[in-house]
């Protein structure tokens, strides 16, 4: 499924920051497949200058660059960073963010719903981080948003998918928006059961940079996408409460006495 | 005139946007720019004036999630 337009081969979109370095950040990218990374807005202080370093490991990966309000706890805030976004990236995709609480990383829905409305209106192609609520991502949809990124747990929390129930009604209540599950993977079997239920994408970060070996780890999320996407497609059975033998009873040799 | 760079006073001489940021460094550098919590974009920054007091935000591409 299109992203505003845009289709991508690979269904792994990849934070690049909290690496242990650049050259580590350079080789995760690769090793995940990934064609799209996200991106930030920050200070540039100091005599280091070290946004224009990051910039040019960035242009020499040659992906997109999807752009976030990380960090943006207004309205206000987050419209300002995507039009900063939007000259310094060229791009108008945006990765928006409104939080609400710093302990959970929490998006404030209705901040979110409105700074959506604005950007959209203005043109932007509007990636929210958003819950896994359903009325809250009929909002988005009805405020211009063509994508849905609902998270699967806190940012950075590793915690997988902390609502499989919400996460499996949202997809199928929009069946046509592409919709990536944000935030909160730890391991690549979190990412096989986002694919398996549907989801277009994951986006992941801290996962792959904070693991012993991040490009090791960017590969295994690289196949777990592509397993559980693979899973889906393969239509998988329904569960059942009682066993049933996979070995057939008929034919069984009569040994008993 | 006195002016906040990035929340850093600084002390400088000139009259627009443009200028200050060629003095602070930020010449031909990948940066977007704000002042006062308003965006301006790279065309305006040579009609966009400086007065005392006002708070300019210079940001670059960084790493993010």
């Amino acid at each position: 499924m299109p992203f505003y337009g845009v289709d991508l081969s690979s269904r792994l979109l990849l934070g690049t920051a909290r690496y242990p370095s650049p050259a580590v950040l350079g080789q995760a990218i690769k090793a995940s497949g990934a064609e799209v990374v996200t991106v930030s807005l920050r200070r540039e202080s100091g005599p280091g200058r070290a946004g224009q370093a990051f910039w040019s490991l960035v242009q020499e990966t040659g992906l997109r660059v999807l752009p976030n309000t990380a960090g943006c706890h207004t309205v206000k805030e987050a419209v300002t960073t995507a039009h900063m976004a939007r000259e310094l990236f060229d791009t108008k995709w945006i990765k928006l963010e409104v939080i609400r609480d710093d302990d959970t990383l929490q998006p404030d829905i209705f901040g979110l719903v409105e700074a959506a409305r604005v950007l959209s209106d203005e043109g932007f192609e509007v990636f929210p981080y958003t819950t896994e609520d359903l009325a809250v991502a009929d909002r988005l949809v009805e405020a211009g948003c063509r994508v849905l990124m609902p998270w699967g747990a806190p940012i950075g929390s590793a915690r997988g998918l902390n609502n499989v129930y919400g996460l499996r009604t949202l997809r199928a209540h929009f069946p046509d928006i592409p919709m990536v599950v944000d935030a909160g993977l730890g391991v690549p079997s979190h990412a096989a059961a986002a694919m398996e239920l549907g989801y277009d994408a994951v986006l992941l970060n801290t996962a792959v940079a904070e693991a012993g070996d991040p490009v090791g780890m960017a590969k295994a999320f690289a196949l777990a996408v592509d397993a559980g996407r693979l899973a889906h497609l393969a239509r998988p059975m329904e569960p059942r409460d009682m066993a049933v033998p996979s070995t057939p009873v008929f034919g069984k040799a009569a040994l008993g006495d | 005139m006195r002016v906040f760079v990035n929340g850093d006073q600084r002390d400088i001489e000139s009259a627009t946007l443009a200028l200050a940021l060629n003095a602070l460094g930020y010449g031909g550098k990948k940066i977007a720019t704000a002042v006062n919590g308003r965006f301006v974009p790279a065309p305006a920054r040579q009609t966009v004036k400086l007065a005392d007091g006002d708070k300019i935000e210079v940001v670059a591409p960084m790493q993010g999630g």
